[in-house]
């Protein structure tokens, strides 16, 4: 028993070494919430990682994980990359961030890159792309196409993040349409088809004839292509779900950022505790193709919004901006902070009603 | 505040049928494999199971009538692998049931990999020339799709046959007392394993509807809990089809109502108008309970308990 185990651990000494010194290609890890499917949150990470395989082919592996839940199951997978030396983990979700830090600080060597949350570390990184632009673009859309002035919004969860979305829209609408309405719909669940289709429903219903959503499944399209009306898509181009209902869409690009930080890893210049939040300018932030139905005057003034936010001469929440219920947020002159974007708990003017908490 | 028009009203109802339709489907199911004395809590998995297998088969051949019987097929064939569990190797129904479930989100998942994200063109709302165009009553009577219809038919077919038909009250008979049936000579598990069959083909019927008709799409875990629901309204509707039915609507009516509060700014929680189908539905649970009798005389005595025809 002895000698066998003896020869067991020579026989993985053996291989260990010898894996360790042929030239191996850089390992890379992605960890994902969701199936990648053909649309959506985590497809759109996977093209970023597609990209990268592009650039790098076989200098490169790269591997991923998908419907990993958030919480024990994810610390087990982001472990897993971790210990069989992998360079770098991409962990894709907010509530990988907890088990993201723990595992980052068991293994200080590997680089760990964690999008939309806010804790950092040596060997942590934080990205998240500014889709508040891409929803103010989309939102200039909107509030041309709507004829009964009415907008309605299938919305996940009231958390900072999509209030700022729905304000982001409205802010959008109400530059080129001040007597344009946003109606708001709470699914409470990020992904749950039936009841965002009742949600878009209900909203038609109401006399909504665009649509905007916030999240994940393209219930929403669908339901404004069965009743005839526009939608907005979010994350990826829905077009293929309504083909006449879908104008356009604000899409999540994640490709530079996965191939910058990769490069920095391969040549050792990638370092710790930095904090991405790219827009328009850095093209993480996009939107899609538009609808035939769009007409050229209103391309136009999406391009050259969009020109000016890159410019920076235009920011979607500049001063004056009201809340919806009469009082001054933003004085005139000045323009929201970051830091009270990433914490907006507020309704701006144009949406009804009053933000659950 | 802007004021109800007729045109919202109309959405409102036709929304309503949309959502209690798969209910209505996946209880009717369930009652009847509860009345031969079999609880299975397999549903959300029989439903996923019928979901996949329905979308599948329109992506395949185009044809939504193919893929509701492929999805009644597909709920079937996994309610025949809890049948033998349970009629056979007498395992226990509930750890049985629950297996299903799990086991129906993991295989429908499987087999939907390459289809998430796939577009279809599911049946329409019927358009009936004249019927349909008549202001208010013709969209509300003529203007829904093809299975709302059917899930009435439905009930109405499985009221009859538990209270007039003779297999019917067979069938009773075996949810009541399984060995005094057995004596009179009825095929006590061969009744079963049918009535788990229907249950199964009724809940894959419902999850299609929701894969082809409601939201025409496949995502993984896209019945969301309603297999539950279903579960539930057996026990709200105290085993009668009519009440599940009823139940089926209140459930969607509260459903659909407190989407349309929101969307008018009324100022009251989003979580708790969220809550409020469920709070609905655990406040009649809550009542019939209390009403013992109602309970004893339409729960199928032997609901749970495993035969055996020695025993």
């Amino acid at each position: 028993m002895g000698k066998l185990k003896a020869a067991l651990v020579a026989a993985t000494l053996a291989l260990g070494t010898t894996a360790a010194q042929a030239e191996e290609p850089a390992k890379f890890g992605f960890v994902y919430v969701s199936p990648i499917g053909d649309a959506g949150y985590t497809y759109q990470h996977d093209l970023g990682r597609k990209a990268i395989e592009e650039k790098y082919g076989d200098k490169i592996k790269v591997s991923f994980v998908e419907s990993v839940a958030e919480g024990p199951d994810s610390e087990r997978v982001i472990m897993n990359y971790a210990k069989s030396g992998y360079k770098a983990v991409f962990a894709t979700s907010f509530g990988y961030m907890n088990p993201t830090l723990k595992v980052a600080k068991k293994f200080p060597k590997v680089a760990f890159e964690h999008a939309t949350g806010y804790k950092r570390a040596a060997n942590v990184n934080t990205y998240l792309a500014r889709f508040y632009e891409g929803r103010y673009l989309v939102g200039l859309v909107a509030g041309k196409m709507t004829k009964s002035n009415v907008i309605g919004y299938v919305a996940a969860f009231p958390i900072p993040e999509v209030v700022r979305g729905i304000n982001a829209f409205t802010q959008g609408i109400r530059a080129v349409n001040p007597d344009a309405q946003v109606r708001v719909i709470w699914t409470n669940s990020w992904f749950d088809p039936g009841k965002e289709r009742e949600a878009a429903d209900t909203l038609i219903g109401q006399g909504a004839d665009v649509l905007n959503m916030h999240a994940d499944s393209p219930a929403t399209i669908q339901a404004a292509e069965d009743a005839g009306v526009y939608a907005i898509g979010y994350n990826s181009d829905l077009s293929k779900f309504g083909p006449k209902a879908h104008l356009t869409a604000s899409v999540t690009n994640w490709a530079p950022y996965y191939v910058k930080r990769v490069e920095e890893v391969m040549n050792g210049t990638w370092k710790g505790n930095q904090d991405t939040w790219d827009g328009l300018k850095e093209d993480m932030v996009q939107v899609a193709p538009f609808n035939d139905a769009v007409p050229q005057d209103v391309r136009d003034l999406v391009e050259k919004a969009k020109a000016d936010i890159i410019a920076g001469t235009l920011h979607p929440f500049a001063g004056p901006v009201k809340d919806n219920e009469g009082k001054e947020r933003i004085p005139a002159g000045s323009t929201m902070s970051d830091g009270d974007m990433l914490g907006f708990n507020w309704y701006v003017e144009g949406v009804v009603g009053k933000l659950p908490n | 505040m802007i004021g109800f028009e007729v045109e919202t009203l109309i959405a409102i109802l036709l929304g309503v049928a949309r959502g209690a339709t798969p209910l209505v489907f996946a209880a009717i199911g369930e009652l009847i494999t509860e009345k031969s004395g079999v609880l299975n809590l397999g549903v959300e998995g029989m439903m996923l199971v019928g979901a996949v297998a329905g979308f599948i088969a329109v992506v395949a051949t185009g044809s939504p009538t193919l893929g509701f019987f492929a999805a009644m097929l597909a709920g079937a064939l996994l309610a025949s692998l809890f049948a033998f569990l349970v009629l056979v190797l007498h395992t226990n129904q509930v750890a049985s049931g629950l297996a299903l479930t799990i086991f129906g989100v993991g295989v429908s998942a499987f087999f939907g990999l390459g289809y998430i994200g796939t577009p279809i063109k599911g049946p329409q709302a019927i358009h009936i020339p004249v019927l349909t165009d008549i202001p208010v009553i013709g969209p509300l009577l003529f203007g829904h799709d093809i299975m709302v219809y059917l899930a009435f038919v439905l009930v109405a077919a499985t009221a009859w046959f538990l209270s007039k038909s003779r297999w019917g009250m067979i069938l009773r008979a075996v949810g009541e007392s399984h060995h005094a049936a057995h004596a009179i000579g009825y095929p006590v598990v061969m009744i079963r394993f049918f009535a788990i069959l229907f249950g199964g083909a009724m809940c894959g019927l419902a999850g299609a509807y929701i894969s082809l008709i409601y939201t025409p799409m496949w995502a993984e875990n896209m019945t969301a809990g309603r297999g539950w629901i279903a579960l539930a309204l057996v026990v709200f509707a105290t085993w009668k089809p009519g009440r599940a039915l009823i139940g089926a609507y209140l459930f969607g009516g509260v459903t659909i109502l407190q989407l349309n509060v929101q969307s008018l700014g009324v100022d009251v929680s989003a979580h708790l108008m969220n809550m409020l189908p469920y709070i609905a539905t655990i406040l009649v649970l809550v009542l019939i309970s209390r009403d013992e009798t109602k309970i004893r005389l339409n729960a199928p005595a032997c609901l749970g308990k495993p035969f055996r025809a020695d025993g």
